[in-house]
């Protein structure tokens, strides 16, 4: 799954460094990442892996790292499996 | 009735906004312009020298759209269209307003989108002049802006006033001209005798991508607000507003400092028909029934 966050935060997180080589508890938003950014981000996530994030998950934490991503998937995919 | 319909029918009843049957936009009497006059001379000597610039209420397409607003608030913008056609469109148009039909599709989009913030025209022009000084600028403006969002509430109009003052610079020189209006924003609506809170606040982003933008904009303390309750105890309306944009229009316009970094903005929102309603909410509806007091401040 990681592989395929990494390629979406690649796509849609608008950072001026190659995320390949990100470290996957990088700061995003550190990085570069706008705070529309991560919207686009975000909705490019609920896209590619059939989820919708609830409003407590909402928040610039969930967004923050390529493995904070990856839990939230995680977390999401699995409920509703 | 309830307390917003019940306050604008007694704003109406004397003559202070005058209903044009659209909620949100009013006509303005004379004794209400007055006080707005009278608050923005207060504001005026508070400010302190600044480079005054008055723009229109509508601004350029082309700058709008590279603004970013429609990414944070598409449901907020408003366009002016215009009547483009031939004499055969004109027919067919007339036609339809006589028969009562839906005409407005004969109106086609302009370069023109109305101004939905008052600092928006400025930054492309800030811009265009180079790199800034050493001292950044400080600017001192005012406009009618609109905002999609018809009620019932008068302090929730579509087209209002804003009394802005925008500073551009570095992140010091931004930061610090914030925290001075912090101070003395709150010390103007207490010489004026109204309660107040500040808070930290958000703006209202668009759809559910917007409450992460809200969170994000909330734990970077980008903007506090002044709230006076007007039409609500429990939900005061926001009169004044502090904002630091980061470098949002920096970037988005590439202002920049001497030394080639990209420049921050942080402005002052004064809501101007806001802070009038509330002067008229808490010392009543006859300005020259005012305290001593209050009336001392305003006309000296």
């Amino acid at each position: 799954m990681i592989d395929r966050v990494r390629a979406l935060v690649s796509d849609h997180a608008g950072l001026a460094t190659d995320v390949s080589s990100l470290a996957q508890d990088a700061d995003l938003y550190r990085a570069g990442m706008s705070s529309f950014a991560s919207v686009q981000l975000m909705l490019a996530l609920e896209e590619a892996f059939d989820i919708e994030f609830p409003e407590t998950m909402l928040s610039p934490r969930t967004f923050s790292s390529l493995s904070a991503i990856e839990a939230a998937v995680a977390q999401l995919t699995s409920t509703a499996a | 009735m309830d307390a917003q319909t019940s306050f604008l029918d007694q704003l109406f009843a004397a003559g202070l906004l005058i209903d044009m049957g659209v909620p949100g936009l009013y006509g303005r009497g004379g004794a209400f312009e007055e006080v707005i006059d009278r608050f923005e001379a207060l504001v005026t000597a508070a400010g302190g020298e600044a480079e005054r610039v008055r723009f229109p209420p509508g601004m350029n397409q082309a700058h709008f759209a590279r603004s970013g607003y429609m990414k944070s608030f598409p449901q907020l913008a408003g366009a002016v269209h215009s009547f483009c056609g031939d004499s055969h469109d004109h027919h067919a148009l007339l036609s339809a307003l006589e028969k009562g039909e839906a005409w407005s599709q004969g109106l086609a989009p302009t370069e023109v989108m109305l101004t939905p913030a008052t600092c928006y025209p400025l930054y492309p022009i800030v811009a265009g002049r180079g790199p800034l000084p050493a001292e950044g600028v400080l600017f001192d403006l005012q406009s009618y802006c609109f905002r999609h969002e018809p009620s019932n509430d008068p302090a929730r109009m579509q087209m209002f006033r804003q009394r802005e003052y925008v500073r551009v610079g570095s992140v010091d020189q931004v930061l610090a001209f914030r925290q001075d209006w912090l101070a003395r924003g709150q010390a103007l609506i207490n010489r004026l005798v109204l309660p107040y809170q500040l808070e930290l606040a958000n703006d209202p982003f668009f759809g559910r991508g917007g409450k992460l933008m809200a969170v994000a904009q909330r734990e970077q303390q980008l903007k506090f607000e002044l709230l006076i309750p007007i039409v609500s105890e429990t939900h005061p309306t926001a009169c004044l507003s502090f904002n630091y944009h980061q470098d949002h229009f920096g970037s988005t316009w590439d202002i920049r400092t001497p030394d080639g970094g990209i420049a921050h903005t942080a402005c002052i929102g004064f809501g101007l028909e806001r802070v009038a309603l509330a002067l008229f909410r808490h010392h009543g509806l006859d300005a020259k029934a005012w305290p001593k007091a209050v009336r001392e401040v305003l006309w000296g």
